[in-house]
């Protein structure tokens, strides 16, 4: 019986994950240095994971609030009021979701009718593009460029934008790019929204991980508080990938109309991980200083090594991703990715699996411990010489 | 902060030669860090960390509370440094409260231990009383869990 008819049309239409596709080919490959993860190698900090353990204990085991634990939404609040410049009411404005993943599907769902245009840049993470079509929307992708180290431009924006473009997407600093606006290129990007009327979606989750310059949400510029949704989350700052805990700030009526969405298909997130991300909040900064520091100085170590390899690479200013450019090795991402797993053992994600501007580059995280940035240097350095050795 | 010492902090045991491809610097020039590091005397020295089976360690760990008599001009510290030169000694630290110093004292056998505290310790002039408790078990050493069976943590090759 062939069951794919039962398959929804925009569902059945979303093409395959790129990078679901390449998993299964690593997944193959015994003991490769895999660059491909999109998370910190770094567990969680113990006392994070006691908070976890201490909560089991003093069975909190039930449903919270269908926004989330009050408690932490007062330390978000403040978190966020600290950090990012722009004060959210707990009681009413912040919304605590099962990862920040979920908060961009709430935001899609509950704010795109069907065949609004959602502007989003791309390179991009993966989950833009068919959250849009999901929520019976059209993606309106904008293109990022190395050459202005994957910044988003007003310019790109103009070009892109389209009459019926309802919402921005933003993603400072960006997956895989590594790249993140300055202040007054968010200014711009301001403007411009104002300017068009869109509501913006701003997925700040590696915001905590800018290593030139300061980072500025464009939800924290005057009159954007009233036309942003600020997402951030855990997983990323205070390596909590697995707790699943992400959170959306923004005006009450959007914040309660997301709420319904959640209500009804999430109810919550969980008790145990809520617990936890509050012991983050009041006492995990140093913890996650420290993670950042030496995030920073591989990134230094893996840019300039890609650079003396060949693989042309900009700085990226945010993130743990490298996106280094391998066209000059005379194949595509995709191959240049395959060959370099089959006969190195080194695994990177094609930049393609990141959208069609990703052509030409590949991302790799350098979240992993300097021996294996140090080892997967060496054997790309081999394998590059090897393809212009072929040449 | 000196890069070198920055990375030595971060608990990474590199080698000199990965020290240099990370901080992007010559071998020469880490060494001379190092040495620079010694110099200064914040730098002390190298020495493993480490957990070994019962019948290779052979060794008896006690700590000792050690309450001594200050001295005019010096204070604890004339008394101190001379217990911390003797070999047993591992550990020397002067402390707030009931006693004066704590030492950590390893012995090939209980004997041994013992008899350093009672002939060679306790006799100082000057050393008024000790305390001596044997350890039993190591949980964590220097930052370092000494777990029974390491947990193989498996992440995912690739993730979004």
């Amino acid at each position: 019986m062939d069951q794919s008819h039962y398959i929804a049309k925009h569902v059945a239409g979303l093409p395959k994950s790129g990078i679901r596709d390449f998993f299964d080919i690593v997944a193959r490959m015994k003991d490769a240095i895999s660059l491909g993860v999109g998370e910190p190698d770094f567990d969680t900090p113990w006392h994070i994971r006691e908070a976890g353990i201490y909560a089991l204990e003093k069975g909190k085991t039930h449903y919270t609030s269908n926004l989330g634990l009050i408690e932490l939404r007062r330390a978000i609040s403040k978190y966020v009021e600290k950090h990012f410049q722009v004060a959210y009411a707990p009681e009413n404005e912040v919304l605590i979701t099962v990862g920040v993943s979920e908060a961009l599907d709430l935001a899609c769902r509950a704010l795109i009718n069907p065949g609004d245009k959602v502007m989003y840049h791309q390179p991009c993470y993966v989950s833009y593009h068919p959250g849009v079509a999901l929520a019976h929307g059209v993606a309106v992708p904008v293109p990022t460029f190395a050459r202005d180290n994957f910044a988003l431009t007003v310019d790109a924006l103009r070009t892109a934008w389209q009459p019926g473009c309802k919402m921005l997407m933003l993603n400072l600093p960006c997956n895989p790019t590594g790249g993140t606006c300055d202040r007054a290129q968010v200014e711009a990007i301001a403007r411009f929204a104002v300017e068009k009327d869109l509501i913006v979606l701003s997925d700040e989750i590696y915001s905590e991980l800018t290593f030139e310059g300061e980072h500025t949400s464009i939800a924290s510029l005057p009159s954007m508080k009233e036309r942003a949704i600020f997402l951030h989350g855990f997983s990323k700052a205070f390596a909590m990938t697995g707790w699943r805990i992400g959170y959306a700030c923004g005006p009450a009526p959007l914040i309660e109309a997301m709420m319904k969405v959640h209500q009804y298909s999430m109810l919550c997130a969980s008790i145990i991980s809520q617990e936890a991300a509050i012991e983050a909040l009041l006492r995990g900064e140093e913890a996650m200083k420290k993670m950042r520091e030496q995030y920073h100085r591989r990134r230094d170590f893996i840019v300039r090594r890609f650079n003396e390899i060949g693989l042309k690479c900009h700085l990226p200013r945010g993130s743990f991703y490298a996106f280094p450019d391998v066209s000059s090795t005379g194949l595509g991402e995709r191959d240049f990715a395959i060959g370099l797993l089959e006969a190195e053992k080194v695994a990177i994600v094609p930049g393609s699996a990141f959208g069609e501007n990703g052509k030409g580059f590949c991302r790799a995280c350098f979240a992993t411990s300097y021996e294996q940035l140090i080892e997967a240097a060496k054997r790309m350095e081999r394998h590059v010489q090897n393809l212009a050795a072929k040449k | 902060m000196n890069p070198v010492l920055k990375l030595l902090l971060e608990g990474s045991r590199l080698d000199t030669a990965q020290m240099a491809q990370v901080l992007n610097l010559s071998e020469a020039e880490i060494n001379g860090q190092l040495a620079a590091l010694k110099h200064q005397g914040i730098l002390l020295g190298w020495s493993p960390i480490l957990n070994l089976p019962d019948e290779e360690a052979g060794l008896v760990c006690a700590v000792i509370e050690v309450r001594i008599t200050p001295e005019r001009g010096g204070g604890f510290n004339r008394l101190a440094e001379r217990i911390s030169r003797f070999d047993e000694v591992e550990s020397c630290y002067l402390m707030s409260g009931g006693y004066d110093l704590l030492v950590f004292v390893n012995g090939k056998s209980l004997q041994r231990v013992a008899a350093f505290v009672s002939e060679k310790l306790s006799t100082i002039e000057g050393v008024l009383s000790t305390a001596t408790h044997f350890m039993l078990r190591s949980y964590k050493e220097q930052g370092f869990l000494i777990e029974g069976k390491k947990e193989e943590n498996e992440r995912l090759k690739v993730a979004p």
